[in-house]
Parts: C-alpha cells; structure tokens; sequence
C-alpha cells in the first residue's frame, strides 16, 4: 500500500532530543486517526567501514572507537577481540583478559551511570510532563542534588577504571591485537579500590529506587511504549550473564530458546541483515524466522532475560526479583530496560570489585600471538546491546573487508515497535501531538537508546522540530524546541 | 679564538663551538633547542624542511646546514621565526592526511610533537585531502604516504647509513614524492625491518609492522615533556 493510496497524516519528530546523532520520527495516521505507521528514520552512512578497508589490522581498534562518544571502549575492545582472531589468538593471557573485562565494566559502568541518571531520570524523576526548559541533567541537579552528584561520581569512577586500563578516559589505545599494552600498578590499584564499594552501595541504591518508581506506577510503566519480542545477546558459555565474550543465545516471546552457543564466526548463518525502502539503515533479523517476524531486541533487557544466572551475588539477587515482573516468560516492558540496566551496574561494580582483588591485573605477561587467520567475528556486549564486528584481512595485513552491527541497528525495529505502541495509545485520533506526548515518544526511544550516533555513523546535534502533516504532505502542526 | 674555539650569539647567549659545526650542532651541545624536522643527528643535513629558520645577522636561513662562524648574531626563539615554523608544520598537515587520532605513531610523532610545541590548534589552510594509496605489500615495513613529510631521512639512511638506496625522491612541487626502487613496490625492494631507513621517519609513514600502540599512554616519547627537551636538559653548563 503506498502513502499516497489512503489518507493519511503524518506527524514528524525530529530530532529526538538528548539522543547523539540525528533522527526523525514519523507517525502516519490514516483519515480516521488511526495510526498507519511509526517510523524512526536514522540517516545511516557507512562511512567507517569503507574507511577501515586498506588500513592495517591493527589499527582498527583505534580507528573504530571513533564511532562514538559515549561507548568508544566497546568499539576499541570489539575490534581487538576480532584482531585477536586476525593473529590467530584464542586465548589471551590471564592478565590481558582481566585487563580488557576490567576496562569494559568500566565502561559498562559510566555508560549505564551517564544514560540513567543524564538521560532518562529527568523523565522519571520530574515527570514526562514536566516543563522541557528544566526536565534534564540541571532540573535534577536542582531537585536532587545529592542524587545529580552521585550520577556524576559513578561516572567519573567508570571512566577513571577506563584510564587505568586504557590510558585515557576517552579514546585510549589499551587493546592490542593478542592482549593489551599495560597492566596496573599497586599505586592505581589502590586509588581504584578506594571508592569501589560507594560505587557498588550507590548501584543498588540506584536499583532499589528504580524498581520502586516501577512498582508504585506500574501500570503505566510496564505498557508504555511495550510489546513483545525475540531477543539477543552474547551468554557464558554455562549460560551465565557475560558483557565482555560468550556465545549467541536468541529466545522467542515465550523465553523458548531459538539458537544457542551460537560462534561469532557463524553469526551469519543465523542473523541476516535486512533493508526498507524508506531507511537507509539495516535491519538485523533471525534467519530461522525471517525478516518479518524475525527481528529481535538487544542490550540490557534482552541479556537479563536471556541468561540463566549472574555470577555475582547482589546482580544475581536483584535478576531473580526482577524476573518475577515475568511471571515464568521473558519481560517483555521497554520501561524495563532501565531496570536491567541497573542489574547490570550492580554487576559491573561487583566484576570490579572482584578484578581489583585479583593479582592477575599486575601481571606482566601482556600479548601473545598464534597463526594468522584471513578472517574473523568479533561479538561485544557493549552498554546498549550486542556489537558485531566482522573483518577480512589480506597477507598484506590490510583490512579489505568490515561489517559492524551495532547495538542501535539491532535495536532499530523495536524502536518503531515502541513508538507505535505509544502512538496508539496517545496520539491515535488527535489532531495535535502536545508536548507531553511527544515527550513519551522519546522517552520509550530513549529506553533503547540514547546514542544513535554509532549507528548513524554520523555526528551532530539539532534541535526538536515537529511537525504534524497530512496525507497530502501538507504541514497542519508545527512545533520547534531545543 | 686563540683556544680553537669560536662564539656565536644566540638571541643573546654566548655559544661556544668549535671551527666546522652547524649553528645546528653548536646549539644542541649548549642546550638550546632549534625546532627541526628533516635534520637527523646521524645523517647528513639535508635542508628540505626549513623547520629550523633562524636569522643569521636579520637573514633567514637553514640552522642545520649553516656553519658556525666567529661572531655571528642568530635569532631563534623569537615570535617571529615561531611563528614561521608553525607555518610550515601547519603547511605540511594540510598537505597530507594526517590523522593524528588513530595514527600509531602518535605520542613518538616528531611532527605531531612540533604542532604541539609549536602552539599548533589547527591547520588554519585548507586542507588538500590527496588521495593516497598504502603500500603494505613488504611483509615487516609498510609505506603510508599519506603522512610523509617529505624530509628525506629514509632516502638519506638508506644511501648512507644501509648502502641501499631503496628510497628516493621523484616528481617537483606539488608532485613530489617518495618513490621505492622497485618497479612496482616496497616488497621488491632490499628493504629489511632493521635497516636504519626502516625507523628513521619522524612521522608514521614508513613503519615497521605489528609494533603499533605496543606503549602505553603516558609512556610514549613526547607523552611528559615536549619535543627538544632532551636537548635543553642536556646543557652543558
Ligand atoms: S617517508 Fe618518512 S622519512 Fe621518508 S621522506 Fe617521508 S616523512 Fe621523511
Ligand atoms: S631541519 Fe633544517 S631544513 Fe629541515
């Protein structure tokens, strides 16, 4: 059916506020006011991964974490995890593979801190309908100053973590192809120990109060924006919860498994990538299903459904109360990825604790190398969702093949999904969308992803501009902020 | 004099030396530093950068190829002359790709640590974007003219130093280039990972393979101080 066939409306958000990168949202409604169509457009270039092909393998690391500002370190490991293949490493010394997790639950740590409480608490803790000039960062800073302040130490705590095992807290170098190029001294040992556990107390602090939001609205917390869906993500291979390495696990809206111990190196034989005529970004789905019912969720959500058990005891706790919210399947709420998305910083900060305990991150035993390989896969849970990175690489040692899958590409579909729910609930039949409304769709976007810059491969910022059109394209509603 | 040794003024500071040396050398042994690029202390000077302008009595010309002359007044660390090299660094960005975020010879990069010595914020030319191919074909070095600076020191260390001449200019102005002597690439060549023309590029053009980020942040050649000073510290006094 094309556009033009039927009447319809059109109501276009663009850009999403607070979300790197540039997208637009369209909901299309027919002439009776029911919604058509919920489409997020991202402007997707490729552009790094042409602009990795004749570069030299071991650069790529480097290059890659370029991507993005807010989980570089996921694109930095990612890409040495695959070089690691490249040179023909399955194993890395105890004290590089220690250095590398430490470094992503790092990571996982600032990122999950920056997105909660930067991105997603001013909707929470001030109201979806709270005025835009102080719903953000400074309007918690405001009301909960001492909240705002912890939000900011949990962050600098990750990426002081970032430092010590990369070099620098954005765009370090610490990931080599077959290991990593530093360990870490007793001086940074002890600075980091300092504070971990306010760091940990401060995590379930942050849980606890989520989960309080969530049960006392429940009603409105567990729909909005919600369906159900397949979903992904790496698992240990004893199926525990692992960020850092692991096999592919898929389950269906019912918790049944689809795939397991999936290789990275097979990827491709159980998700394929899909095009739309109206995006220019790819749309992942599970082969075995096909495109139409095969797409899938990652990130927080999908990895604290999917795994049968977290290794570490507050996590764990925290996992087994959160997947009652199920009732025996999987839960199914886009509210409650922020939720998993705390599980997971109780986690980091447990893995941390744990890390910074172990003599291994002294060690001095840093790189090692075996027979190189012409191909390899890479998979990396990073903050938003699994990240696929997939090389070829000539005798030459010069890269002649890349293909990312990113966490917000994967996430794409259940975006649409989301803002159709929200669409249906709230705007289906309206003539206006009200500031609150609108506000509700980003929201729900914002639960996946706040970050479409990686998945856009494009950087810029612009203001809110929205616009409701009908089906004649002709503009009835405008609206600018930002 | 009488003792064999001549003075030099240096933007006011007595420089003794001896009869021979470059205003380049007679510097480098009392602790002043002269910015340079192409020069290199174990290869003849060659004078392609002019990085190391000074103005000998008001004149510009070449540090490190001037000799030493009794009584001659030279000006170096002056806004003037500062300004001129950062010109020429600021020159040579905009005419490669230099992608100093992901380079591997970042931190150890003689021209990367000059910008920065220098006050280089950014290229305020624009820049040339040429499209340059990477030579990997050589199993140990690669050559990646993207960022060749035109100094010369490979041509230089291969003739003298490994008595190969495996590099060697070709093409004027705009066109010139570092060409291997090869008909086709860097594997043809004589070129082995432990000729001196191998580790002599001040920039990451020509690298030897599967050293990169091997060292840390913070460990890295020009990480602590800036670019020149070993050689201020190293003064005589
Ligand atoms: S390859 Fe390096 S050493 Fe040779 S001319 Fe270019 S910059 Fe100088
Ligand atoms: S260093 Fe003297 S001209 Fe290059």
């Amino acid at each position: 059916m094309k556009a033009s066939d039927t009447k319809q409306k059109k109501i276009v958000i663009n850009p999403v506020t607070r979300i790197e990168g540039h997208a637009k949202v369209t909901i299309r409604m027919d002439d009776k006011g029911k919604i058509d169509a919920a489409r997020m457009h991202i402007v997707e270039f490729r552009g790094f991964e042409r602009f990795v092909r004749g570069r030299l393998y071991w650069e790529a690391p480097t290059i890659v974490q370029r991507l993005c500002g807010i989980c570089p370190v996921s694109h930095h490991l990612c890409a040495a995890k695959a070089m690691d293949g490249i040179i023909g490493v399955d194993k890395l010394t105890p004290t590089a593979e220690k250095m590398r997790r430490l470094m992503h639950y790092g990571q996982t740590f600032q990122s999950h801190a920056l997105h909660f409480f930067h991105l997603s608490s001013p909707d929470l803790l001030l109201g979806y309908d709270a005025d835009p000039a102080i719903r953000n960062v400074i309007g918690i800073a405001l009301k909960y100053p001492d909240l705002a302040k912890q939000a900011i130490l949990m962050r600098k705590y990750g990426q002081e973590i970032i430092k010590a095992t990369s070099g620098k807290k954005i765009h370090g170098t610490g990931a080599v192809p077959g290991g990593i190029n530093k360990s870490l001294s007793n001086e940074e040992i002890a600075l980091l120990k300092n504070d971990i556990d306010q760091m940990l107390e401060w995590s379930v602090q942050s849980v606890d109060l989520y989960k309080k939001m969530y049960m006392d609205d429940i009603d409105r917390l567990s729909n909005l924006g919600s369906f159900e869906s397949n979903f992904v993500s790496l698992v240990r291979k004893d199926g525990c919860l692992d960020l850092y390495d692991g096999l592919l696990r898929a389950k269906d809206k019912d918790g049944k498994i689809i795939f397991d111990k999936v290789r990275p190196i097979d990827y491709l034989k159980y998700i394929r990538e899909g095009v739309r005529n109206w995006s220019y970004m790819k749309f992942p789905f599970i082969t075995s299903l096909g495109q139409e019912k095969g797409w899938y969720r990652v990130g927080p959500l999908a990895r604290v459904n999917n795994c049968d058990f977290i290794d570490t005891p507050i996590a764990e706790k925290q996992r087994q109360e959160f997947m009652e919210l199920g009732k025996g399947r999987p839960v199914h709420s886009t509210m409650a990825y922020h939720w998993a998305r705390l599980i997971e910083t109780v986690h980091s900060a447990e893995k941390i604790k744990e890390l910074l305990d172990d003599p291994d991150i002294k060690g001095k035993d840093l790189v090692t190398a075996g027979k190189r390989r012409h191909e390899s896969v890479a998979i990396i849970e990073a903050p938003r969702g699994s990240l696929f990175h997939h090389y070829k690489v000539d005798d030459n040692d010069q890269i002649t093949m890349a293909n990312l899958i990113v966490s917000t590409t994967s996430n794409n579909e259940p975006m649409n999904q989301a803002i159709r729910r929200v669409a249906e609930d709230h705007i289906a039949g309206q003539k206006k969308v009200t500031e609150p409304v609108l506000n509700l769709v980003e929201v729900a976007i914002r639960a996946y992803d706040p970050c479409l810059s990686c998945a856009t491969h494009a950087i810029g910022q612009m203001p809110l501009k929205v616009k409701l059109v009908d089906f004649r394209g002709q503009v009835i509603d405008e609206k600018v902020r930002g | 004099m009488s003792n064999g040794k001549i003075t030099i003024y240096v933007d006011d500071v007595e420089v003794e030396t001896e009869p021979g040396k470059t205003i380049m050398e007679a510097c480098d042994a009392s602790g002043i530093y002269i910015p340079r690029l192409c020069y290199h202390k174990d290869l003849i000077p060659g004078g392609h950068c002019r990085v190391c302008t000074i103005k000998v009595n008001g004149k510009p010309t070449n540090a490190c190829t001037f000799p030493a002359q009794e009584g001659l007044v030279v000006e170096n660390d002056t806004d003037e002359l500062k300004e001129f090299r950062r010109n020429i660094i600021e020159m040579l960005f905009v005419e490669g790709n230099h992608v100093c975020p992901y380079c591997e010879k970042q931190g150890n990069c003689e021209l990367q640590a000059l910008a920065y010595r220098l006050g280089m914020i950014a290229p305020t030319y624009p820049y040339l974007f040429p499209k340059i191919e990477v030579d990997a074909s050589h199993p140990d070095v690669y050559i990646d003219r993207n960022r060749c600076v035109i100094c010369g020191r490979c041509v230089r260390a291969s003739r003298d130093i490994d008595g190969k001449s495996v590099f060697g200019f070709v093409g004027r102005g705009n066109d010139k280039h570092i060409a291997v002597n090869a008909e086709h690439n860097l594997s043809e060549t004589q070129l082995t990972a432990a000729d001196r023309a191998a580790d002599i590029c001040p920039t990451g053009s020509i690298v030897v393979k599967r050293t990169a980020y091997k060292v840390p942040y913070g460990k890295r050649m020009y990480d602590q101080e800036p670019i020149g000073s070993d050689i201020e510290k190293s003064a005589k006094v």
